[in-house]
């Protein structure tokens, strides 16, 4: 069944508050769980509810690299330390409420001046009250930022992949650990031995047998 | 019809709560982390939005890179982390004062 436009736009308009809803639940979940580990598996629920919203408004390829990059990768990299390191939650969470006054006053300030400015000046030359305009039917996000990506941007993605391998490389450096008193091979010193240096050719004289 | 107001403000909502997550937890240096994780994201929602709204890529591009240099610090962040746990056994933020500054 094909929809209408209008009841596409609703159907969006329903999708995109119910994600948003899920999205802001998952944030305050991020912020006040118990356990970091919960922590973290909300902050993948964040991720997910995020990447719907930007299918919703035709971002696809970034939200398929949300998924696997941050869900994927870096969240599976961020629950493994949690559960490697062992935590003393308790001692963490001592004087959990002491600036949190601060920090909810902060965060409503913070939301009542976006609003405002959003909602009743709107931004320079923007209609913030228009929709994104939907993208001709056989339209691909995924071709046209690739088109971008490898002509004009190409500089800086390259520059990117040398970030990523600089951070692979600290990384490694920063964790690993040389143990003192580890028996391991030593290939050089194998490799230089010579056969004066281990065998030794002793000549002794036959003795009688009494 | 997903608005540009909607996604500001959405946007704006996810920034400010993850900076009053940065206060709640301001001990616990993996609950920090991953506070930044949720300001680059509502960063990126801004980043989108206009990129929708104009109809420049430009902004989705920076999106991408703004998602390397997240994996690239997150990576860092939690390898200075693990060292910090092997050399003090803990990582309240409060013990990090060898610097004295």
């Amino acid at each position: 069944m094909r929809l209408t436009g209008e009841a596409t736009a609703v159907l969006v308009e329903i999708l995109f508050y119910a994600f948003a809803t899920l999205l802001v639940a998952g944030a305050l979940g991020v912020i006040t769980a118990r356990n970091p580990v919960y922590s973290a598996l909300f902050l993948v629920f964040a991720f997910i509810n995020s990447a719907g919203i930007w299918l919703l408004s035709e971002a696809e390829f970034l939200a398929l690299v949300l998924v696997l990059v941050y869900v994927g990768a870096v969240m599976v990299l961020f629950l493994f330390v949690v559960m490697m390191l062992d935590i003393n939650i308790a001692e963490l969470r001592r004087g959990f409420t002491r600036f949190a006054w601060l920090g909810w006053l902060t965060a409503c300030a913070l939301v009542a001046e976006i609003v405002g400015v959003v909602w009743t000046h709107g931004l320079a030359g923007v209609d913030v009250s228009k929709g994104f305009v939907p993208e001709p039917a056989g339209f691909s996000n995924t071709r046209a930022l690739g088109e971008v990506l490898y002509t004009r941007y190409v500089y800086p993605f390259e520059l990117a992949a040398v970030l990523l391998v600089v951070a692979i490389v600290a990384a490694i450096a920063l964790t690993l650990r040389r143990r003192p008193g580890l028996k391991t091979q030593d290939v050089a010193r194998q490799v230089a031995v010579r056969a004066e240096d281990r065998v030794r050719v002793v000549k002794i004289a036959a003795e009688k047998r009494s | 019809m997903i608005t540009l107001a909607d996604m500001l403000t959405l946007s704006g909502v996810l920034f400010a709560l993850a900076v009053a997550g940065i206060f709640l937890n301001r001990k616990n240096v993996i609950l920090l982390l991953m506070c930044v994780e949720l300001l680059l994201l509502s960063a990126n929602f801004n980043f989108i939005a206009f990129s929708r709204m104009l109809g420049d890529l430009t902004g989705q591009v920076f999106v991408f890179f703004v998602l390397t240099v997240a994996a690239a610090e997150s990576a860092i962040g939690l390898a200075i982390l693990v060292v910090l746990f092997r050399e003090r056994r803990n990582i309240d933020v409060e013990d990090l004062n060898t610097l004295k500054g």
